[in-house]
């Protein structure tokens, strides 16, 4: 807080937000885009619905492609990378900045993870067959999953792009709530692979 | 908070080389047109908002008067089928998303800071950034005209007339790429004016206390924020299949045209309130003044304009009775949009309440208002006819529903604007509008709107279609048609008047004594402070304790009731003289940048695949700088005296550069990836020891 008695600024390790609502600018911000994200995936998730299968001889459907237990275990890499984020946001609100960075980076690569496994998936539903414009199942497949996987990448960067402010040192526990707030991120892009999951791979 | 003075350490101990990602140093403004393109102040945003806004409703203007002339005569032969559906596409779209939703935009960022006493908004790069994202997609749409032709698919863009079969030019990934730019800008806008509205109001000023306005932005801040997203991935699809050869339209594959109905409208009948509740906020505001009487059921308004808001998502079905959505689809959204006019109606009811037993002065903005209610009540009332499923199938697609909407978009949400451009003049420029040409314009405008609006409810009724470029003779439309297009000239040579309004009065300004801070003798906080407002809005911020607070702080009531005055408006008003230390956030080149990279990356998508790269880098490597650029600068407006911390609940300057400091993450979270926004001097040496 500026504190115009002493002149100079008195830190505090969780600053305490003068808003109306108690919840700083950033976070209700983030909440609210997210919010909107619901809407985005809304809009995506029910045209996958509507073209769930292809017409006949237009390619393969989901039930001659999904391999479950293979995206079973990455969507389970996915929900682990949502304990190592809030592992590092413990961390730096305990002002543990070693294992703020080892969270982070188990984080991000957990997040590769199931983005690569998304890769080799697609690769192979590709060599089964299944182009972009094959069908229209194709077409909604692909751009419900591939617009989540773009999701879970910009997480990646950012969450790399927070590795490397704590590196150069400018991520001070006063600071924990940027990564509290990209957490917010990345818990709800792991949220929305649950529903994702459920809908395409599941409910047959 | 912490952040907010660190600047001040480092200018004094190891400078910038001590931060090497702190490199990009803040522009200072200054006077001149540079000030501009760096601002972050929410009232340069707003005017800047409001001048686009103009600027693109001339060019829809012009497309407007170019369908009229077309339809003066029958078999007219001035544009051609093709270019007569461009111009009605790129008139629905420049008029929709390029003037009302951005005039709309520009009244909140100027005015609902000033209504809740705050100092700017929550984010105010993201604003700049939300400012320059709307003007750099509407130019892109409009840049089609020159590189081989306007969208040609309506403004609604039906699938499958939308694919590259039926549309083979670029005009419609123009208009695709240039909305998913200002979906952007909108959806930042939102957030930012929501964070703005719940989190930063003056002490003592709880939600039901804000003025009608800037609860009507809340909720069509609401609205844009769920509503421009269905539509961005609507576009998506649209996007795929035109560029990247996707089935998701394509019949032939199996593609339903009706998901793209449905999308469109789940967003477009949002819009359609989203697009009117400025302007009833705005005459909710107005009207009393003139009334000298206080809105009348204050809750009610409010809660009606929430319950609007609700609705708002349920009735999207009503614009698709005609596409065979089956008998349950039609009756629940038949009765769904039945219920709708309730709401509407009780603002239109409290409204006359208001002005039932006012002292009513009838001056222009006055008019404007009037005129709003009116028309409105008559495009409400042809509205409401649409939710009987039969009468409406007879209606579909013919001039009665090119009316109504204009009745209700033109006669309400362009009267009430311009109601407020004429109440708000004097608080933003410093001078009042001249009345007389201001009347003279209501009139004009209103005569013209009639004239051109009216005779299309005949023109429907006998059956003629919208969006057929021509008619034969003897249907009997000749004679509305020409009247038609005289009164859309009439209302041309309005508009005409009202910009010549503008600059008459600035010349004539100079001889005439300056306006003060409070010209209509009027209720809200923003009449409180100087005209035009200082830069820094308030100074003290006051603390409020009941609605229409600054009206109270002029009259009292006596014990039967009667108005007294209480305290001379100069004893109540804010002065702009003396020393005013306020810390504002700097300004910065970043938002402006980032929005340049947009229409770059568009351009890319349909000509080149490497403007892609550039512009994507473009907008990446300014999201990075602004996300690590200092938070502030460390000379500019920092006074001694901070002597103006409201007491509690509010948000002080301090909040403000740290807010906007962290401003990356919602940007970031825009699709482009840029970093959590940590900026760049949160940390001294003495803690890069420590975490080192």
């Amino acid at each position: 807080m500026f504190d115009p008695e002493v002149g100079a600024n008195v830190e505090v390790a969780h600053p305490t937000h003068d808003t109306n609502t108690g919840i700083s600018n950033t976070k209700l911000g983030m909440w609210l885009f997210l919010g909107s994200e619901c809407l985005l995936f809304g809009g995506l998730i029910t045209t996958y619905l509507v073209y769930k299968y292809p017409l006949e001889g237009q390619g393969p459907g989901p039930d001659q492609l999904f391999d479950i237990p293979f995206t079973s275990a990455s969507s389970f890499v996915l929900l682990m990378s949502s304990l190592t984020m809030v592992l590092a946001v413990s961390a730096i609100e305990r002002g543990d900045h070693h294992r703020l960075r080892s969270w982070l980076v188990a984080t991000a690569l957990l997040g590769s993870a199931f983005v690569a496994g998304q890769v080799y998936e697609f690769t192979a539903f590709l060599n089964e067959g299944l182009g972009f414009t094959t069908s229209r199942f194709s077409s909604a497949f692909y751009g419900l999953t591939g617009f989540h996987g773009v999701h879970v990448t910009v997480g990646i960067i950012m969450l790399m792009s927070l590795l490397l402010l704590s590196l150069r040192g400018r991520l001070p526990e006063h600071r924990s709530e940027t990564v509290e707030i990209v957490g917010l991120y990345w818990h709800f892009v792991d949220l929305v692979w649950i529903f994702i999951f459920a809908v395409v791979y599941l409910i047959p | 908070m912490t952040v907010v003075d660190t600047p001040l350490e480092l200018s004094s101990g190891n400078g910038s080389t001590s931060r090497p990602f702190g490199v990009f140093a803040r522009p200072t403004g200054g006077p001149g047109w540079r000030s501009w393109l760096t601002t972050v102040d929410h009232k340069k945003i707003g005017i800047m908002y409001g001048a686009a806004a103009l600027a693109f409703f001339i060019i829809g203007g012009v497309e407007a008067l170019l369908i009229r002339a077309q339809l003066w005569a029958p078999r007219g032969t001035l544009l051609s089928a093709d270019q007569y559906n461009q111009v009605f596409t790129m008139h629905g779209t420049t008029m929709v998303f390029l003037v009302v939703m951005p005039i709309g935009a520009a009244f909140a960022n100027y005015l609902m800071p000033l209504q809740i006493g705050a100092r700017d908004v929550a984010f105010p790069r993201i604003n700049a950034f939300s400012f320059w994202a709307f003007l750099a997609g509407g130019l892109f749409i409009n840049s089609s005209w020159f590189l081989g032709g306007g969208a040609d698919g309506g403004w609604f863009m039906y699938a499958p007339n939308s694919t590259v079969t039926f549309s083979p030019s670029n005009g419609i990934d123009f208009w695709n790429l240039g909305l998913l730019i200002t979906g952007i800008a909108s959806l930042t806008g939102a957030v930012n004016l929501i964070v703005t509205v719940l989190n930063m109001r003056a002490p003592g000023m709880t939600m039901m206390k804000m003025p009608v306005f800037t609860w009507m932005t809340l909720v069509t801040q609401f609205l844009l924020l769920f509503a421009i997203p269905v539509l961005t991935a609507a576009q998506f699809l649209l996007l795929f299949d035109r560029n990247f050869d996707a089935a998701f339209f394509d019949v032939s594959k199996g593609g339903q045209p009706l998901l793209w109905e449905h999308l469109f409208w789940i967003f477009g009948h949002p819009e359609v309130y989203l697009m009117i509740l400025p302007a009833f906020g705005l005459v909710s505001d107005i009207l009393p003044v003139f009334s000298r009487k206080p809105i009348f059921g204050y809750t009610f308004i409010v809660f009606s304009g929430v319950a609007i808001g609700f609705m708002g998502w349920g009735v999207w079905a009503h614009h698709m009775f005609v596409s065979g959505i089956g008998p349950v689809s039609v009756l629940v959204f038949s009765l769904a949009t039945m219920f709708i006019a309730v709401p509407t109606g009780v603002k239109i009811l409290n409204w006359t309440a208001t002005m039932v037993g006012g002292k009513i002065s009838l001056t222009s903005p006055m008019l404007f208002c009037i005129g709003l209610i009116t028309m409105f009540t008559i495009g409400g009332l042809s509205g409401v006819t649409h939710s009987v499923a039969p009468a409406d199938t007879q209606q579909t697609d013919t001039y009665y529903i090119v009316a109504h909407f204009h009745y209700v978009l033109f006669g309400g949400a362009f009267f009430g604007f311009m109601g407020g451009f004429y109440y708000y003049w004097p608080k933003v420029f410093g001078y009042l509008l001249n009345e007389k040409l201001g009347k003279a314009n209501f009139w004009l405008m209103f005569v013209g709107f009639n004239l051109t609006f009216g005779p299309m409810h005949v023109l429907g009724l006998q059956g003629m279609s919208r969006r057929i470029y021509t008619y034969d003779a003897g249907y009997g439309f000749e004679f509305w048609n020409k009247l038609a297009t005289i009164g859309a000239f009439v209302l041309a040579s309005s508009i005409a008047l009202f910009i010549f309004n503008i600059f008459y009065s600035k010349v004539k300004a100079k001889s005439l004594p300056k306006p003060g801070p409070d010209p209509w003798d009027s209720r809200t906080l923003e009449w409180m402070i100087p005209s035009p407002t200082p830069e820094y809005n308030f100074d003290p911020i006051p603390t409020v304790t009941r609605l229409d607070d600054f009206w109270y702080r002029k009259y009292g009531e006596t014990e039967d009731g009667r108005l007294v005055r209480i305290a001379a408006t100069e004893d109540v008003t804010q002065s702009a003289e003396g020393e005013h230390n306020v810390h504002l956030p700097s300004p910065s080149y970043w938002p402006l940048v980032a929005a340049v990279g947009l229409p770059i990356v568009g351009y890319g998508l349909i000509f080149t695949w490497w403007l892609c790269l550039i512009g994507g880098l473009i907008t990446a490597g300014a999201l990075y700088a602004w996300a690590l650029e200092p938070a502030d600068d460390p000379d500019a407006g920092h006074g001694a005296g901070h002597d103006d911390h409201p007491v509690a609940g509010a948000a002080p300057e301090a909040d403000l550069v740290d807010a906007d400091a962290d401003a990356g993450t919602g940007a970031g979270a825009n699709g482009e990836g840029a970093d959590a926004g940590t900026n760049g001097e949160g940390v001294t040496e003495r803690e890069v020891e420590t975490v080192g």
